[in-house]
Protein backbone atom coordinates (compact mmCIF):
# COMPACT_ATOMS: atom_id res chain seq x y z
CA UNK A 1 0.00 0.00 0.00
CA UNK A 2 1.49 3.25 -1.03
CA UNK A 3 -0.60 6.02 -0.09
CA UNK A 4 -4.44 5.49 2.02
CA UNK A 5 -6.23 8.57 3.04
CA UNK A 6 -8.88 10.48 3.65
CA UNK A 7 -7.45 14.30 2.92
CA UNK A 8 -9.12 18.00 2.19
CA UNK A 9 -6.62 18.36 -0.55
CA UNK A 10 -7.40 18.67 -4.09
CA UNK A 11 -6.84 15.17 -5.54
CA UNK A 12 -4.63 14.69 -8.49
CA UNK A 13 -5.09 10.98 -10.18
CA UNK A 14 -2.52 11.32 -12.57
CA UNK A 15 0.06 12.01 -10.19
CA UNK A 16 -0.25 8.59 -8.15
CA UNK A 17 -0.81 7.17 -11.59
CA UNK A 18 3.16 8.00 -11.88
CA UNK A 19 4.22 6.65 -9.12
CA UNK A 20 3.02 3.10 -9.06
CA UNK A 21 4.44 0.47 -10.86
CA UNK A 22 7.45 -1.41 -11.25
CA UNK A 23 9.30 -2.88 -13.88
CA UNK A 24 7.16 -5.98 -13.44
CA UNK A 25 4.15 -4.01 -13.22
CA UNK A 26 2.64 -4.84 -16.97
CA UNK A 27 -1.01 -3.16 -16.05
CA UNK A 28 -1.42 0.20 -14.24
CA UNK A 29 -5.48 1.08 -13.53
CA UNK A 30 -6.55 4.40 -12.22
CA UNK A 31 -9.49 5.24 -11.34
CA UNK A 32 -10.71 9.34 -10.66
CA UNK A 33 -14.49 9.76 -8.97
CA UNK A 34 -15.49 13.21 -9.71
CA UNK A 35 -18.78 15.27 -8.59
CA UNK A 36 -21.63 14.70 -10.74
CA UNK A 37 -23.63 17.86 -11.50
CA UNK A 38 -27.10 16.28 -11.65
CA UNK A 39 -28.38 13.17 -9.39
CA UNK A 40 -32.17 11.60 -9.62
CA UNK A 41 -33.10 14.56 -11.86
CA UNK A 42 -31.75 17.29 -9.70
CA UNK A 43 -29.31 19.80 -10.41
CA UNK A 44 -26.57 19.54 -7.92
CA UNK A 45 -24.33 22.82 -6.93
CA UNK A 46 -22.29 20.91 -4.58
CA UNK A 47 -21.38 17.81 -2.74
CA UNK A 48 -20.39 18.31 0.79
CA UNK A 49 -18.24 15.27 2.24
CA UNK A 50 -18.15 14.72 6.06
CA UNK A 51 -16.12 11.92 7.49
CA UNK A 52 -15.09 10.42 10.78
CA UNK A 53 -11.30 10.79 10.16
CA UNK A 54 -9.22 8.79 12.31
CA UNK A 55 -11.31 6.10 11.82
CA UNK A 56 -11.24 6.44 8.15
CA UNK A 57 -7.79 6.41 7.65
CA UNK A 58 -7.34 3.02 9.33
CA UNK A 59 -10.65 1.20 7.09
CA UNK A 60 -9.21 2.57 3.97
CA UNK A 61 -5.43 1.85 4.62
CA UNK A 62 -7.23 -1.98 5.74
CA UNK A 63 -9.37 -2.02 2.65
CA UNK A 64 -6.11 -1.44 0.54
CA UNK A 65 -3.87 -3.96 2.28
CA UNK A 66 -6.41 -6.64 1.78
CA UNK A 67 -6.99 -5.71 -1.70
CA UNK A 68 -3.37 -6.54 -1.97
CA UNK A 69 -3.67 -9.39 -0.27
CA UNK A 70 -6.78 -11.02 -2.08
CA UNK A 71 -5.54 -10.50 -5.47
CA UNK A 72 -2.70 -9.98 -7.27
CA UNK A 73 -1.99 -6.26 -7.18
CA UNK A 74 1.39 -5.63 -6.20
CA UNK A 75 0.40 -2.13 -5.36
CA UNK A 76 -2.53 0.05 -4.46
CA UNK A 77 -2.91 3.76 -3.67
CA UNK A 78 -6.14 5.26 -2.93
CA UNK A 79 -7.52 8.81 -1.67
CA UNK A 80 -10.39 10.32 -0.69
CA UNK A 81 -11.28 14.02 -0.28
CA UNK A 82 -13.46 15.62 1.90
CA UNK A 83 -15.03 18.99 2.23
CA UNK A 84 -17.31 20.71 -0.39
CA UNK A 85 -16.55 20.07 -3.82
CA UNK A 86 -17.61 21.16 -7.23
CA UNK A 87 -19.05 19.75 -10.24
CA UNK A 88 -15.90 18.01 -12.25
CA UNK A 89 -14.03 18.05 -9.02
CA UNK A 90 -12.26 14.57 -7.92
CA UNK A 91 -13.57 12.85 -5.18
CA UNK A 92 -11.84 9.69 -4.92
CA UNK A 93 -8.70 8.39 -6.50
CA UNK A 94 -7.67 4.42 -6.81
CA UNK A 95 -4.73 2.93 -8.49
CA UNK A 96 -3.56 -0.21 -8.62
CA UNK A 97 -0.57 -2.55 -10.41
CA UNK A 98 -0.16 -5.84 -11.21
CA UNK A 99 1.67 -7.60 -13.69
CA UNK A 100 -1.05 -8.02 -15.57
CA UNK A 101 -4.61 -5.92 -16.52
CA UNK A 102 -7.22 -8.15 -15.27
CA UNK A 103 -5.94 -8.17 -11.49
CA UNK A 104 -5.36 -4.32 -11.69
CA UNK A 105 -8.51 -3.95 -12.83
CA UNK A 106 -10.02 -6.10 -10.06
CA UNK A 107 -7.84 -4.69 -7.20
CA UNK A 108 -8.95 -1.14 -8.24
CA UNK A 109 -12.75 -2.47 -8.31
CA UNK A 110 -12.29 -4.13 -5.48
CA UNK A 111 -11.13 -0.75 -3.61
CA UNK A 112 -13.96 1.57 -4.34
CA UNK A 113 -16.65 -1.25 -3.62
CA UNK A 114 -15.47 -2.48 -0.24
CA UNK A 115 -14.99 1.56 0.32
CA UNK A 116 -18.41 2.14 -0.66
CA UNK A 117 -19.88 -0.19 2.13
CA UNK A 118 -17.48 0.37 5.11
CA UNK A 119 -15.75 3.84 4.67
CA UNK A 120 -17.11 5.90 7.67
CA UNK A 121 -17.99 8.91 5.23
CA UNK A 122 -21.11 10.62 4.52
CA UNK A 123 -22.00 12.93 1.33
CA UNK A 124 -24.36 15.89 1.43
CA UNK A 125 -25.75 16.92 -2.04
CA UNK A 126 -26.48 20.84 -2.57
CA UNK A 127 -28.80 22.04 -4.93
CA UNK A 128 -29.33 24.56 -6.87
CA UNK A 129 -32.48 25.52 -5.73
CA UNK A 130 -30.80 26.21 -1.66
CA UNK A 131 -31.76 22.57 -0.86
CA UNK A 132 -29.65 19.74 0.80
CA UNK A 133 -29.71 15.87 1.38
CA UNK A 134 -27.86 13.11 2.91
CA UNK A 135 -27.36 10.24 0.58
CA UNK A 136 -28.73 7.22 1.65
CA UNK A 137 -25.74 4.83 2.02
CA UNK A 138 -24.58 1.40 3.08
CA UNK A 139 -24.93 -0.21 6.87
CA UNK A 140 -21.37 -1.20 7.76
CA UNK A 141 -21.00 -5.16 8.34
CA UNK A 142 -18.53 -5.87 11.29
CA UNK A 143 -15.92 -7.84 9.82
CA UNK A 144 -13.55 -6.83 8.13
CA UNK A 145 -14.00 -7.49 4.60
CA UNK A 146 -17.75 -8.57 5.07
CA UNK A 147 -20.72 -6.83 4.15
CA UNK A 148 -23.72 -7.50 6.31
CA UNK A 149 -25.26 -5.04 5.20
CA UNK A 150 -29.28 -4.71 7.03
CA UNK A 151 -29.62 -2.24 4.24
CA UNK A 152 -27.85 -4.12 1.14
CA UNK A 153 -29.89 -4.42 -2.07
CA UNK A 154 -27.08 -4.51 -4.80
CA UNK A 155 -24.34 -7.16 -4.94
CA UNK A 156 -20.67 -6.74 -5.44
CA UNK A 157 -17.98 -8.18 -6.87
CA UNK A 158 -15.89 -10.05 -4.07
CA UNK A 159 -18.66 -10.55 -1.81
CA UNK A 160 -17.58 -13.57 -0.92
CA UNK A 161 -14.65 -13.45 -0.52
CA UNK A 162 -14.60 -13.11 3.44
CA UNK B 1 -16.71 2.27 42.82
CA UNK B 2 -19.11 3.56 39.33
CA UNK B 3 -21.97 0.91 38.84
CA UNK B 4 -22.54 3.16 35.45
CA UNK B 5 -20.41 3.71 32.60
CA UNK B 6 -20.30 7.36 31.07
CA UNK B 7 -20.09 7.84 27.29
CA UNK B 8 -20.01 10.28 25.04
CA UNK B 9 -21.43 9.36 21.58
CA UNK B 10 -19.60 10.48 18.30
CA UNK B 11 -22.32 11.91 15.49
CA UNK B 12 -21.70 12.00 12.07
CA UNK B 13 -23.83 13.03 8.88
CA UNK B 14 -27.20 12.88 9.04
CA UNK B 15 -27.26 12.49 13.04
CA UNK B 16 -25.03 15.36 13.78
CA UNK B 17 -27.79 17.41 11.94
CA UNK B 18 -30.24 16.08 13.49
CA UNK B 19 -29.13 16.00 17.23
CA UNK B 20 -27.94 19.61 16.44
CA UNK B 21 -24.26 18.53 18.13
CA UNK B 22 -21.55 16.29 17.57
CA UNK B 23 -21.50 14.11 20.60
CA UNK B 24 -24.23 13.01 22.85
CA UNK B 25 -23.64 11.82 26.35
CA UNK B 26 -25.14 8.77 27.70
CA UNK B 27 -25.22 7.12 31.27
CA UNK B 28 -25.80 2.77 31.31
CA UNK B 29 -24.90 0.45 33.80
CA UNK B 30 -21.77 -1.47 34.16
CA UNK B 31 -21.33 -4.67 31.66
CA UNK B 32 -23.36 -2.47 28.47
CA UNK B 33 -22.99 -3.46 24.93
CA UNK B 34 -23.30 -2.28 21.99
CA UNK B 35 -27.08 -2.80 21.70
CA UNK B 36 -27.40 -1.01 25.12
CA UNK B 37 -26.38 2.05 23.63
CA UNK B 38 -27.93 1.78 20.48
CA UNK B 39 -31.46 1.16 22.28
CA UNK B 40 -30.55 4.17 24.38
CA UNK B 41 -29.71 5.90 21.37
CA UNK B 42 -33.26 5.13 20.01
CA UNK B 43 -34.41 6.73 22.88
CA UNK B 44 -33.05 9.92 22.58
CA UNK B 45 -35.56 12.67 22.25
CA UNK B 46 -34.04 14.07 18.41
CA UNK B 47 -32.08 11.08 17.35
CA UNK B 48 -34.91 8.46 17.52
CA UNK B 49 -35.63 6.30 14.61
CA UNK B 50 -32.90 7.66 12.90
CA UNK B 51 -30.62 5.25 14.56
CA UNK B 52 -32.40 2.52 13.02
CA UNK B 53 -29.81 1.10 10.02
CA UNK B 54 -26.58 2.76 11.70
CA UNK B 55 -23.46 1.15 13.04
CA UNK B 56 -21.64 1.48 15.94
CA UNK B 57 -17.92 1.98 16.54
CA UNK B 58 -16.05 0.98 19.11
CA UNK B 59 -12.39 2.74 19.21
CA UNK B 60 -12.55 3.07 15.57
CA UNK B 61 -13.64 -0.50 14.75
CA UNK B 62 -17.31 -1.75 13.55
CA UNK B 63 -18.88 -3.97 16.71
CA UNK B 64 -21.83 -6.27 16.98
CA UNK B 65 -24.54 -5.78 19.55
CA UNK B 66 -23.47 -8.41 21.92
CA UNK B 67 -19.66 -6.02 22.62
CA UNK B 68 -19.36 -4.58 25.76
CA UNK B 69 -18.28 -0.89 26.29
CA UNK B 70 -16.55 0.55 28.71
CA UNK B 71 -15.73 3.88 30.57
CA UNK B 72 -12.93 5.80 27.77
CA UNK B 73 -14.09 3.63 25.16
CA UNK B 74 -14.55 6.30 21.75
CA UNK B 75 -17.57 5.45 20.83
CA UNK B 76 -19.11 6.33 17.43
CA UNK B 77 -22.54 6.12 15.72
CA UNK B 78 -21.80 5.76 12.11
CA UNK B 79 -25.05 6.40 9.54
CA UNK B 80 -25.44 4.53 6.77
CA UNK B 81 -21.91 5.05 4.81
CA UNK B 82 -21.58 6.75 1.39
CA UNK B 83 -18.28 7.54 -0.30
CA UNK B 84 -16.70 7.97 -3.30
Amino acid sequence: VVVAEVTERPLDGSELLRRLGGAGDGAVVAFEGRVRDHNEGRSVACLHYDTYRAMANSVLHEIATEAVQRTEASAIAVRHRVGSLAPSEVSLVVVAAAAHRKEAFDACSRVIEQLKHRLPLWKREEYADGTSSWLEGQTPGTEPGSHASRSAHRTEPGQDEV
Amino acid sequence: VTSTVHLAILLFGKHRDIAGRAVVELDLPAGATVGDVRAALSQHPELGSSVEGAAVAVNRRYERDEAPVSAGDEVALIPPVAGG
